[in-house]
């Protein structure tokens, strides 16, 4: 059976979700072959969960360069090269959309991107934040597929994990070099994209201060904060949790929308999520449209009321 | 310092967008428009521009005939002159074929580049990629998602902002930069500069005239082959209520029934 490679992201050697989500994913197409790319001693610490997740071979291609993405798409290049892989499965993000169109221009393969679906017979994705489905197909050997995280069900099932050092020539492409790097901290919070309750607030909470309110009720519940672009830009909330369009696409199983209206933009991040809930105090807000549990009433009194319910209950 | 920025015109957000039945962008539906995240890469080419005496910044966009509305946008923001792919033969053209004719397009732009603004992704694919795809074919460095740029000399620095954090970036020009949301507000253009924006140069290019080779593009050489498009139903409204002191505790019951909490 053709191999399929599987670009592992990780953090400090400690493997992202989509990872998995792609090892099963990559069942569909062939054999899993996990590639990591990173400095020396990052594979050890990723084999066992790539193991347990299916992968049957482990890519290691270490290397200390400080290019930016060049190693990655460089490593895979040469397996691309070498194993003539079923196709090549990378996570979405911004990196991963990066990997992936920079490899399929230097292995002239087909590209699909964002992809919420992978078998044997082709590829599906969700547009317009949800709007449409299409179905679509490629020409030609080792498609590189981009995967939406959250889109697969991980299963674990154990492959045999083989180890197999990869020497990668760097291909000499002009690169920009990475000359430092902050990561996120996430907080105690669920990463917004992966969380199963999101609660979001827009420009109705008011204030960066106020936005207590949102986060005590995503706190009883679990789950991630969200914020609308009028919230973000007004600046009671950090950029990185905006939803929508020009911000993160989410579907979780619960969604509440505190003081947004819902515009069309907003929409396109979260009308694929289960259930809606939201709180509002124009009756005539778009939100409502959508959502399957409306309360039209000022989000300070029903959000801590509504906390403090759930609170009771698991008290 | 010759500044090239690929704008793009997508379907305005605010109405509603189709797709036609193979699954093409259908682009009489909805109104087109410069895309933001363009304007601000625009932004960021005048203010390089301004920065720089002597410095001259060109649009290039690959789209249909009606594009021009978008470059007359860029040009009455206050760029200097406008190419225009634009050829019958481009119609369904995948990412990867895209990439490759805008590649070969900037290789056409009188003056050449030493620099190359883009927006980090567009809002009608959310492909995010031909940026960086642009710059792997053009053996460039591509710096992208950025929150900040400085260029001083020969030397680019970047700061690059995504969700998993902050990068900062080096290369050498030439390169590839791609903008995000916060890089900059854009100018609005003023009267002068509508004005002064229909007697600025246009170059339309047919796929002949860039070098594309008929075989990279078009649908039937895309190697992505979209099989069916269906619209999803819209999801309808369900239970809405008025508070009446007790909105949250309705909201607890309603979640605590669909076992939610
Ligand atoms: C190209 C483009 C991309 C965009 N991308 C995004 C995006 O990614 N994400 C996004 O969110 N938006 C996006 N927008 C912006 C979008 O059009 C809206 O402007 C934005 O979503 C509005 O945010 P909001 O609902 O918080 O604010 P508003 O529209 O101002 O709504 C605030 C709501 O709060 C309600 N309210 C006020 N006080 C209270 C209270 N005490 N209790 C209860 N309700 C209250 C009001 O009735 C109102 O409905 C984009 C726009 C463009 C043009
Ligand atoms: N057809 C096109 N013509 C000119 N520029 C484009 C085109 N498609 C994409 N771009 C540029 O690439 C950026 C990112 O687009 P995308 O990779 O499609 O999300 C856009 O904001 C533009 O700057």
């Amino acid at each position: 059976m053709a191999e399929v490679l599987v670009l592992v992201d990780h953090v400090d050697g400690e493997a992202k979700k989509v990872t998995y989500e792609l090892l099963t994913a990559a069942k569909a197409l062939g054999e899993p072959a996990a590639v990591v790319v990173g400095p020396a001693g990052t594979a050890g610490k990723l084999a066992d969960g790539l193991k347990a997740h299916g992968a049957e071979k482990i890519y290691v291609a270490e290397t200390d360069s400080t290019d930016f993405l060049t190693p990655q798409v460089d490593a895979l290049a040469s397996l691309v090269a070498a194993k003539n892989p079923a196709a090549v499965l990378i996570g979405v993000s911004a990196d991963g959309k990066e990997i992936a169109g920079r490899l399929a221009v230097r292995t002239n393969s087909a590209l699909l991107s964002d992809v919420v679906g992978v078998s044997a017979s082709g590829v599906s994705h969700s547009i317009f934040g949800g709007a449409f489905t299409v179905e679509a197909t490629w020409k030609g050997d080792h498609p590189v597929i981009t995967v939406r995280p959250g889109a697969v069900e991980i299963q674990e099932s154990a492959g045999a994990g083989v180890e197999e050092a990869v020497s990668v020539s760097a291909s000499g492409v002009r690169s920009a070099t990475v000359v430092s790097r902050e990561p996120i901290v996430g907080g105690d919070r669920p990463e917004l994209t992966e969380a199963s309750v999101v609660v979001a607030g827009g420009r109705g909470v008011g204030s960066a201060e106020d936005f207590s309110v949102v986060e005590a009720l995503a706190d009883a519940l679990g789950g991630a904060v969200g914020a609308s672009r009028a919230a973000v830009d007004s600046g009671y909330y950090p950029h990185q949790f905006q939803v929508g369009q020009t911000g993160k696409t989410v579907s979780p199983q619960l969604y509440i929308a505190l003081g947004i209206s819902g515009a069309i933009q907003h929409r396109a991040g979260m009308q694929t999520s289960k259930t809606i809930v939201a709180v509002n105090k124009d009756p005539e807000a778009p939100i409502f449209e959508i959502a399957d549990f409306g309360v039209v009433g000022d989000l300070f009194k029903v959000a801590p009321q509504l906390t403090e319910e759930i609170n009771k209950r698991k008290g | 310092m010759n500044i090239v920025v690929l704008v793009k015109q997508v379907p305005d957000t605010y109405s509603e967008r189709k797709l036609n039945s193979d699954g093409i962008l259908d682009r009489e539906a909805s109104d087109a428009v410069l895309d933001e995240i363009n304007e601000r890469a625009v932004e960021a080419a005048l203010q390089l521009k301004e920065a720089n005496d002597g410095s001259e910044v060109t649009v290039l966009t690959m789209g249909p005939d009606r594009a021009t509305d978008a470059i007359r946008k860029a040009l009455s923001m206050g760029a200097d002159k406008a190419v225009h792919l634009s050829d019958e033969a481009l119609a369904g053209t995948d990412y990867i074929g895209t990439a490759k004719a805008l590649a070969k397009a900037l290789g056409k732009v009188e003056g050449g580049y030493d620099v190359i603004f883009a927006g980090n992704e567009a809002s009608d694919g959310r492909g995010g990629a031909i940026p960086a795809m642009v710059a792997e074919l053009l053996g460039i460095p591509a710096l992208t998602h950025a929150q900040e740029v400085s260029i001083e000399g020969g030397t680019v620095n970047v700061t690059r902002a995504t969700d998993d954090g902050i990068t900062k970036l080096t290369a050498q020009l030439p390169a590839v930069i791609s903008v995000n949301e916060k890089i900059n507000e854009p100018r609005y253009p003023s009267f002068k500069g509508i004005m002064a924006a229909k007697k600025k140069p246009v170059t339309t290019l047919s796929i002949a005239d860039a070098g594309i080779d008929a075989s990279e593009v078009g649908l039937a050489s895309a190697l992505s082959t979209v099989t069916s498009a269906a619209p999803k139903p819209p999801k309808s409204a369900g239970e809405k209520i008025e508070d009446e002191g007790d909105g949250g505790t309705k909201i607890a019951q309603f979640l605590a029934a669909q076992k939610l909490i």
